[in-house]
C-alpha cells in the first residue's frame, strides 16, 4: 500500500490490466458545438433527453402540485411498504458481496492496473467519500434517530421506555437505549456503505481496468455487450442523471430549510422563503467556485475542511457531553449493533412495520437512489487502490466513524432526554416533533451553545456545497458520455440548474413530491445494482491479481 | 539561446495547432535544439485513449511524426491531471518543470479549439511560468 500521492496525479506505470476490446470510441456520440462564447461537448441523446425532461418535470410538478404530489407519495409508500423485503434482502446481498470481496483472492485486484499508484492520500480520499456519501445526513439524523428509535420506533419489538403518559419505565431503559442505537447504526453502517461500495467498485473496475467510459452504463457491458452504447445504455444513464439531480435538488431545498431553522434558533433570523432562496443561491455560488477550481483545488479542499470542522464538533460533543458514558457507549453500541444487525436485516416475521417500512426500507431506497452519484464520485477518486483496500475503506472505516458519531451525538441526546424531561431534545423530538431542530436542541443544552450551533450551521451549509459540486461533476460526466474533460461551461450549467430546480421547488412547493420520486428511482436501481454485483465478479475474474 | 522547447498540444485538435507548431519548429531549427510535445489527459478513459499508457503512445507517435516531417528531434511528455479541464495550467507548469524546457511555444485563442486552450490559459502560463513563453495567435 502506498501513501504516496501527487497533486497532479501523474501515475506510475499502469502494468497489467484486462482492457475490454470494444469498437466504441468514448465521445463518438457526442455533439461538439458552441452557444455564444460557451463550448459544448455533450452526449446525444443523454444530455438532451435528461435536460429537457427535467425541465418538463419541474414545470409539471409546479403546475399540477396538488395532483402530482399524492401520486408520487403513494408510489413511494407503495414501494417501501410492499417491497420492503426486496430492499432489505438486496441490502444484505450487497453487504455479503463486499465481505466476500475482502476475504477472497479477488480482493487483490488493483483498480487501475496491477502497478497503478493511488491518486489520493488516505485522508483526502476518505474526506471526499465521506462528504459525498453521508456528511449531511449525519448532521440531520445524528440526534434525531437514536432518540426517536429509542422512544417511539420499537425496532424488532423492543418496547419503548416511556408509557402512554410519557413517564419513564425504568426496566425498559437499557434495552431500548441499546436497540435505539443499534437501529440507527444499522441505517448508517455497513448496509448503506455496501450499496455505495458496489456501485463505486463496479464503475471503477470497468473504467480504470477495462477502459470503458466513466458512466453508469459501462457496468452493463458484460450483460448488454455492444448494445450498452445504444438505448439500453442511454436509459441507464438518463435514469442516473434523474436520480442524481432530483436527489440533489430536493436535498438542497430541505437543507436550506434546516439551515434556516438553525439560523432562526441561533440568531433569530426568521424562517422565510427569501432567506432560504438566499441560502440556496449562496450554496450554489460556492459550489460553482468549487467546480471551477476542479477536483483537487475545489472539491477535495472543501471536503477536507469539512472533515476537520466535523471532527472538531465531534470532539467537542464528546468532551462536553457525558464523556465516560460515551467512551464506554462506543463499545457497547458496537456490541448492540453486532448482536442486532441480523435480526434487523431479516424482513420477515416482524411487527415493527412503522420502523421497517417507514425507516429501513425508505433509507435503503434513498441510499440506492443516491448510489449512482456517490458511486461515480467514489469511483473517480479511487484509482490505485486494491479491491480489498477499497472495500475495507469504503465499508468498514465509515461504519466505525458512523458508530462514533452516533454514539457521541445520539448518546448525549439520549442522556439529556432520560435525565431531563425539560431538555430541548425532549422538546423537539418527543414533545413536539421538529426534526430540523433536534441537533440544535442537543447543542443548546451543552456549554458554548451559540458558538457550536453556529459551527453546526456552517457545517450543514458546507456539506451541501460538497454534495452540490461533486454532484455537478458527476452529472456533467454522465451527460458528456463519460468524458471528464468536457468544457467547464457544462459544469456551470448543471450546478446552476440544480440550484434553480431547488429554488423552483422550494417556492412552488413540490420538494416532498420530488423527493418521493427520487426515492422511487431506488427501485429500478436496486435491480441495476444486483446486476452490477454479477458484473463485478465477472469483471474481476479475468483481471490479473 | 534556448536549450529545449515545450509545445503544449491538444491531441483532439491537432489541425488547429499548425501555426504554433511551425513557430516552434522554426525556433528549434534556428537554435538546433529539441522539441517536447506535451498533452494533458485524465487517468479516466477518454476519447483519445483508454489507459494512460495508450495516451502516452499516441502522444509519442505524434511527436515522432512531427520529427520526421520537420527534421527536428522531438519527443512526447504526457501529463495527467485528476480534473484536466480545471487543472490544465498546473499540469502544464509541472510539465515545464519536469521536462526542463526553457521556452514554451503555445497556441492561444485559436479558432475551434475547445476549452483546453482558452486565451486565459496561455496568459496564465505566461504569467506563472519562470521560463520564456511565446504565445502564438
Amino acid at each position: 500500500m502506498s501513501e504516496e500521492t501527487t497533486t497532479q496525479g501523474i501515475p506510475g506505470p499502469e502494468g497489467a490490466a484486462n482492457v475490454i476490446d470494444t469498437d466504441y470510441e468514448i465521445g463518438q456520440d457526442n455533439i461538439e458545438t458552441s452557444v455564444g462564447p460557451f463550448n459544448l461537448d455533450i452526449h446525444n441523446p443523454v444530455f438532451l433527453v435528461s435536460g429537457l425532461s427535467i425541465v418538463a418535470f419541474v414545470f409539471l410538478t409546479l403546475a399540477f402540485q396538488n395532483e402530482v404530489g399524492p401520486v408520487f407519495d403513494a408510489m413511494r409508500k407503495w414501494l417501501t411498504s410492499n417491497l420492503d423485503w426486496f430492499f432489505i434482502i438486496s441490502g444484505n446481498v450487497f453487504v455479503l458481496v463486499c465481505l466476500v470481496l475482502i476475504v477472497t483472492p479477488l480482493g487483490s485486484v488493483r483498480i487501475g492496473g496491477k502497478d497503478a499508484d493511488p491518486d489520493y492520500t488516505y485522508f483526502g480520499w476518505f474526506a471526499m467519500l465521506f462528504a459525498a456519501g453521508m456528511g449531511i445526513g449525519l448532521m440531520f439524523f445524528g440526534v434525531l434517530e437514536p432518540v426517536y428509535h429509542m422512544a417511539f420506533s420499537e425496532p424488532i419489538g423492543v418496547p419503548s421506555p416511556f408509557d402512554a403518559d410519557g413517564n419513564l419505565i425504568e426496566e425498559n431503559v437499557a434495552a431500548a437505549k441499546a436497540v435505539g442505537m443499534a437501529a440507527t447504526i444499522f441505517h448508517w453502517g455497513l448496509h448503506p456503505w455496501a450499496i455505495y461500495a458496489v456501485v463505486a467498485l463496479a464503475l471503477a473496475l470497468f473504467t480504470f481496468n477495462k477502459g470503458l467510459p466513466l458512466t453508469m452504463r459501462s457496468v452493463f457491458y458484460p450483460i448488454f455487450g455492444e448494445r450498452t452504447w445504444g438505448w439500453p445504455g442511454h436509459i441507464v444513464d438518463i435514469l442516473a442523471v434523474f436520480a442524481t439531480l432530483f436527489g440533489l435538488a430536493t436535498s438542497l431545498g430541505f437543507g436550506a430549510q434546516q439551515a434556516n431553522a438553525g439560523l432562526e434558533f441561533v440568531f433569530g433570523i426568521p424562517v422565510s422563503n427569501a432567506a432560504q432562496v438566499v441560502l440556496i443561491i449562496g450554496i450554489t455560488l460556492v459550489a460553482l467556485i468549487s467546480v471551477l477550481r476542479g477536483l483537487d483545488g475545489g472539491v477535495k479542499v472543501l471536503s477536507e475542511i469539512n472533515m476537520l470542522i466535523a471532527a472538531l464538533l465531534l470532539v467537542f460533543v464528546i468532551t462536553a457531553g457525558p464523556t465516560a458514558e460515551l467512551v464506554s457507549g462506543f463499545v457497547s453500541n458496537l456490541g448492540a449493533y453486532a448482536s442486532n444487525v441480523i435480526p434487523l436485516s431479516i424482513p420477515f416475521g416482524r411487527e415493527d412495520d412503522g420502523f421497517r417500512q417507514g425507516w429501513t426500507s425508505f433509507y435503503w431506497a434513498w441510499w440506492i437512489s443516491w448510489s449512482p452519484f456517490v458511486g461515480m464520485f467514489i469511483a473517480r477518486v479511487s484509482r490505485g487502490r486494491t479491491v480489498r483496500e477499497f472495500v475495507i475503506c469504503v465499508l468498514i472505516i465509515p461504519t466505525i466513524v458512523s458508530v462514533i458519531w452516533m454514539t457521541a451525538f445520539g448518546g448525549t441526546a439520549i442522556e439529556q432526554v432520560l435525565t431531563g424531561p425539560d431538555s430541548q431534545v425532549h422538546q423537539y423530538v418527543i414533545a413536539s416533533y421538529s426534526p430540523e431542530l433536534s441537533l440544535f436542541g442537543m447543542l443548546a443544552d451543552l456549554p458554548f451553545a451559540s458558538i457550536t450551533s453556529f459551527i453546526a450551521i456552517i457545517l450543514v451549509i458546507v456539506f451541501f456545497v460538497t454534495s452540490s459540486d461533486s454532484g455537478s461533476l458527476v452529472i456533467d460526466t454522465i451527460t458528456a458520455g463519460g468524458k471528464v474533460d468536457a468544457p467547464v461551461s457544462q459544469r456551470v450549467f448543471w450546478c446552476t440548474f440544480e440550484g434553480l430546480v431547488a429554488i423552483a421547488l422550494l417556492l412552488g412547493g413540490g420538494l416532498g413530491a420530488l423527493q418521493a420520486m427520487a426515492v422511487s428511482t431506488g427501485f429500478p436501481f436496486t435491480i441495476v445494482l444486483l446486476l452490477a454485483c454479477y458484473a463485478i465478479f465477472k469483471g474481476l475474474r479475468d483481471e490479473p491479481r | 539561446m534556448f536549450k529545449k522547447i515545450l509545445i503544449p498540444i491538444d491531441l483532439n485538435h491537432v489541425d488547429t495547432l499548425e501555426k504554433a507548431v511551425s513557430t516552434g519548429v522554426y525556433l528549434a531549427k534556428a537554435d538546433n535544439i529539441p522539441i517536447v510535445f506535451t498533452a494533458v489527459a485524465s487517468t479516466v478513459p477518454g476519447s483519445l485513449a483508454h489507459t494512460p499508457d495508450e495516451f502516452r503512445a499516441k502522444l509519442d507517435a505524434y511527436a515522432a511524426s512531427q520529427a520526421a516531417k520537420h527534421g527536428v528531434p522531438a519527443s512526447g511528455h504526457a501529463a495527467f491531471a485528476h480534473d484536466p479541464v480545471a487543472e490544465l495550467e498546473d499540469a502544464l507548469l509541472k510539465a515545464i518543470d519536469e521536462t526542463g524546457a526553457d521556452l514554451v511555444v503555445m497556441a492561444t485563442h485559436a479558432p475551434k479549439l475547445t476549452d483546453y486552450f482558452w486565451p486565459s490559459n496561455g496568459g496564465r502560463i505566461a504569467s506563472h511560468a519562470d521560463v520564456s513563453v511565446f504565445l502564438v495567435r
